[in-house]
């Protein structure tokens, strides 16, 4: 019954304050006095919305399918070599804030929306990597050997036993990773690229809180939403699975 | 039959099988026993070619098994683990079909065929296909095992430690459910255990192991009563050997028809170690027989006991 209760909630609250938003100029008004403008209206709030969930996606997608590549790679006995450089690095990166990636982006990638998603996907990429590796490796060995003695392929045992056997571990990593890129990509808007975060960067350099104000909000609603997405999807989608 | 011909495997610098050779007999159960680090499941493991051996050959049926690609040669051999070898995010029903699946049956012979293995082994099926592993008991997930095993029919079985995690009491009554299992169907069974008390009941030969060598093999009273070696001996546990013998017997064995006593009746098929447990417990030497149905059917005499060397 409780299933997807609280990502039905997070989406209404979202969508109502998509809404209300762009005729909220007298509570602004009243919190900022002194703004002349105190409402966001250089764009549309929900084209921005959907260029930042695009951005995401465009970013997340890539991010998915490498780091669950290599997490699975590195568990093989041809990237087994790598596993202890892997499982160190990864753990290493992920304690570079977010806004230090894109920082470092620029002068390496230079502005626009390409160096924003390349910067967005490789540091996506790294908890899925590490969510993929240590639910492999977290595996009973007799797991993966029993498949191969009852005749199973090496791709079958991954495909049908190891990565089904894996997957809550990778998907809590995907979910954190495409949470903490929606922040993140707010923060592309910085280098160019159109997003939640135009409203955020906007009021920062012209001294209007309000507008800093109506962009994290819809950034912080948006990344509730998904995340509650997920814990709605992981229920369908882990069957099975000791909770 | 299975073969394996002057085996020599090393791990690193390890050398964990030395010069081994071992000839099973179709219709055998094996059970292959050592302390850990005897290589006892290094040697099932090299018979569906888990392992390769450095040197040395193993054969099924007179045929060099490196000749098939290792996927086809392990759909015809079953292979059963401890509980931890079922597939966690699989129902019981699933778990049973892999091999038959990876064989391609189709789906209606896969589903009867199931159902029969799970009526075999006593759990029935409208109750158990659907539940996934960590809903039933440890005892049930050995079935299970046990069931996937056998499920396409293969003509050699692999058990490595498969009772191993399981009480005393589930575990005597798979060991007996395993032992009717090879009446029944005529398996060629190896099985892998470090229980002695196992290795008696089951084992119709029982390869005795140590640090990689066969020190060794024979049925189980021979290795009782003439034990090769000191290490034989220690193993066997000298201070036992009576009562294991007694336990390779049955009463029916030694029952006096028709003759009569008081006290409470033992079984026809109860061990003689059984027996001597009761007439102990009871304090008498004599006691009544009693059949299946427990009809008084004769009497056992604690000097009936005494024959057993004989």
């Amino acid at each position: 019954m409780k299933t997807g209760r609280g990502f039905l909630l997070s989406l209404t609250v979202l969508t109502a304050t998509l809404f209300i938003l762009p005729f909220s100029d007298a509570l602004f008004h009243a919190l900022y006095p002194e703004l002349s403008q105190p409402v966001y209206r250089q764009d549309n709030l929900t084209l921005l919305l959907i260029a930042h969930l695009q951005i995401v996606a465009l970013s997340s997608l890539p991010a998915i399918f490498i780091g669950v590549a290599f997490g699975i790679w590195v568990t093989r006995p041809s990237g087994a070599a790598f596993r202890p450089l892997a499982e160190t690095v990864l753990s290493l990166v992920q304690s570079i804030p977010p806004v230090a990636v894109l920082a470092l982006a620029v002068p390496l990638l230079g502005f626009g929306e390409w160096p924003a998603l390349l910067a967005l996907t490789s540091y996506g990429l790294l908890p899925i990597a590490h969510g993929t590796l240590s639910g492999l490796e977290a595996l009973p060995a007799e797991l993966g050997q029993t498949a191969r003695a009852l005749g199973m392929t090496r791709w079958q045992t991954l495909r049908r036993i190891e990565l089904p056997c894996a997957m809550p571990a990778i998907f809590a990593g995907i979910r954190t990773s495409v949470v903490i890129n929606i922040g993140t990509a707010a923060l592309a808007s910085t280098v160019g690229a159109r997003t939640l975060g135009l409203p955020i960067i906007i009021g920062l350099s012209g001294f209007n809180d309000a507008y800093v104000i109506q962009g994290a909000l819809l950034v912080a609603l948006l990344a509730i939403c998904v995340d509650q997405f997920f814990v709605w999807m992981g229920k369908s989608v882990l069957p099975g699975h000791r909770s | 039959m299975i073969e394996l011909d002057a085996i020599h495997k090393t791990f690193g610098d390890t050398e964990v099988l030395h010069d081994l050779s071992l000839k099973i007999e179709t219709g055998e159960l094996a059970v292959l026993i050592g302390p850990s680090g005897s290589g006892k499941s290094t040697t099932l493991k090299l018979l569906n070619r888990l392992l390769d051996p450095d040197r040395g050959c193993v054969r099924l049926h007179g045929e060099d098994i490196r000749r098939q690609a290792p996927e086809q040669l392990r759909r015809k051999i079953g292979y059963a683990i401890q509980s931890v070898g079922l597939f966690p995010h699989w129902t019981v029903e699933q778990n049973i079909a892999v091999v038959p699946e990876l064989q391609k049956w189709p789906r209606t012979r896969i589903r009867e065929r199931v159902a029969e293995l799970l009526v075999l082994l006593d759990m029935p099926p409208a109750q158990f296909l659907h539940r996934y592993p960590h809903q039933i008991s440890g005892g049930q997930q050995q079935r299970v095992g046990v069931a996937r095993a056998l499920a396409a029919d293969p003509e050699f079985l692999l058990m490595d430690e498969p009772f191993g995690a399981l009480d005393p009491v589930t575990r005597a009554n798979l060991q007996d459910e395993l032992l009717r299992i090879h009446r029944l169907l005529g398996k060629t069974i190896v099985l892998v255990t470090h229980d002695l008390d196992e290795a008696i009941r089951l084992g119709s030969r029982i390869v005795i192991m140590d640090q990689g060598r066969i020190v060794q093999q024979g049925p189980a009273r021979e290795i009782l009563l003439t034990p090769a070696n000191a290490f034989v001996r220690d193993f066997v546990k000298p201070g036992e050997i009576g009562v294991r013998l007694l336990g390779l017997a049955r009463v029916s064995e030694r029952v006096r028809w028709s003759a009569q006593a008081t006290g409470e009746a033992l079984g026809l098929n109860a061990t003689l170690r059984e027996a001597l447990s009761a007439f102990i417990l009871q304090g008498v030497a004599c006691l009544p027989v009693a059949d299946e149905s427990g009809r008084h059917v004769g009497a056992l005499h604690f000097d009936d006991l005494l024959e057993i060397r004989a």
